[in-house]
């Protein structure tokens, strides 16, 4: 292709974008936009996947059949978003197993905030509230980004996530109101996952390189630190409710801006679980590559008897005739 | 061990009664049968279906993108085939 006629496609591209019409996997889109979204979306893929971990621990030790069924629930639509996102990551042209090996290579990431462990009952709570917060925040606005396959995912998605948050906040409503020991598990869990969730908007623009291009792409709509206030800003009232104090002696309300401005973000932890030293890291991607690898004899035994089924059509059909 | 993957079916539902069958979005299954079980607990968990499509991926074909202005042409130019080309006096009311 010569350099005048790729430039034409790319101002094509971009004023389709401009114009808010949205590009589908057939279209044609600059190599760049396909790989910034293959990155995103299956690390947004990834994310849900191993998000059902830490959750996991606890489905077997909910307090009560009701908090059982809805953890279950949650769990199960964990799993059909990571589908959905999955299914929309191969419309760019990449197979689910090269999506999974990325994975269990380590070679793409999934959100920091599942290298965190679920010591108490209290952390399933906290994760509705506050991570499925954070996540709602940044996906909300990905229901309108300019990849079609993308954002129809995100609609169904957040559709079913505020599902999650009001589960995680009911569980902490209820600890708020029980005995003291009950309260004191219930701001101990909140002080684990409160600077986690802050983390889970990413690094701070100045140091999002991609920001831009992606802005300008409407891949995002906001930038990670504007978000990250919107959910601080949400998070203060809703703390409130539930009696518990969020761990940053530096929060106060600025009347100029009107919003809560908050203490400095350890960047050091953020980059050490980032680069695989968290809490569980190595404990997600065990388990992640065991199940893998564990169910490989079922995937194939199920292949193998599609086939098997496939011949005997073809022989009963070879016999009529 | 030989590593096939699962072919790619893509997935249409029709939420109620009544209306057509939409694309929802696609999965992996090893036939028709595994793809419409799949396709109940991924895409219609909460009664977001009465009945489901499924079509292996290959069996598609599209047309192309690229080449959709002269494909929708014959329809660009042909005003008269809408019911606001044709003039009728008000006395008419509804037609």
């Amino acid at each position: 292709m010569t350099d005048a006629k790729q430039l034409s496609l790319e101002d094509n591209f971009q004023a389709k974008v401009d114009a808010e019409i949205k590009i589908e996997p057939k279209d044609w889109m600059p190599e760049k936009y396909r790989k910034t979204l293959i990155r995103q979306i299956s690390q947004h893929a990834h994310s849900e996947i191993v998000g059902m971990l830490p959750e996991g621990n606890w489905i077997t030790r909910a307090p009560s059949l009701r908090r059982k069924l809805g953890l279950l629930a949650k769990v199960q639509d964990e799993a059909g978003h990571g589908l959905y996102l999955y299914s929309a990551c191969e419309t760019l042209g990449i197979e689910r197993d090269t999506l999974l090996d990325q994975l269990h290579t380590g070679k793409a990431k999934y959100s920091s905030i599942f290298n965190y462990p679920t010591t108490t009952w209290a952390d399933i709570g906290a994760i509705g509230w506050l991570v499925d917060g954070a996540a709602i925040m940044n996906q909300v606005p990905i229901c309108r980004c300019s990849y079609g396959p993308y954002a129809r995912a995100m609609v169904r998605v957040c559709k079913e996530e505020s599902f999650h948050q009001r589960q995680g906040f009911e569980i902490l409503l209820t600890l708020s109101k029980g005995t003291d020991e009950q309260r004191a598990m219930l701001q101990d869990a909140v002080n684990r996952w409160w600077w986690p969730s802050v983390m889970m908007f990413g690094p701070s623009d100045k140091d999002s390189p991609n920001t831009a291009q992606s802005m300008k792409w409407k891949i995002k709509r906001f930038t990670n630190d504007d978000l990250r206030q919107k959910f601080v800003d949400v998070c203060v009232g809703q703390a409130e409710i539930l009696g518990v104090t969020l761990p940053d002696p530096d929060l106060k309300y600025n009347e100029e801006t009107g919003h809560w401005d908050f203490g400095t973000i350890n960047w050091d932890e953020f980059w050490q679980v980032v680069k695989g030293n968290g809490p569980c890291n190595r404990q997600r991607l065990n388990a992640r590559k065991k199940a893998h690898e564990e169910g490989a004899w079922v995937r194939e035994a199920a292949m193998a008897y599609a086939e098997k089924q496939e011949q005997c059509e073809v022989a009963s059909v070879a016999k009529v005739a | 061990m030989s590593k096939k993957n699962w072919p790619l079916w893509e997935v249409f539902i029709r939420s109620k009664q009544g209306l057509n069958h939409k694309h929802v979005g696609s999965l992996h299954a090893t036939n028709a049968e595994m793809a419409i079980e799949n396709a109940r607990d991924v895409y219609t968990r909460r009664k977001e279906g009465v009945s489901i499509w499924v079509v292996e991926s290959v069996h598609i074909s599209a047309s192309n993108p690229d080449a959709s202005d002269e494909l929708f042409e014959p329809a660009t130019d042909k005003v008269y085939r809408h019911p606001t080309f044709y003039d009728l006096p008000d006395e008419v009311k509804h037609m």
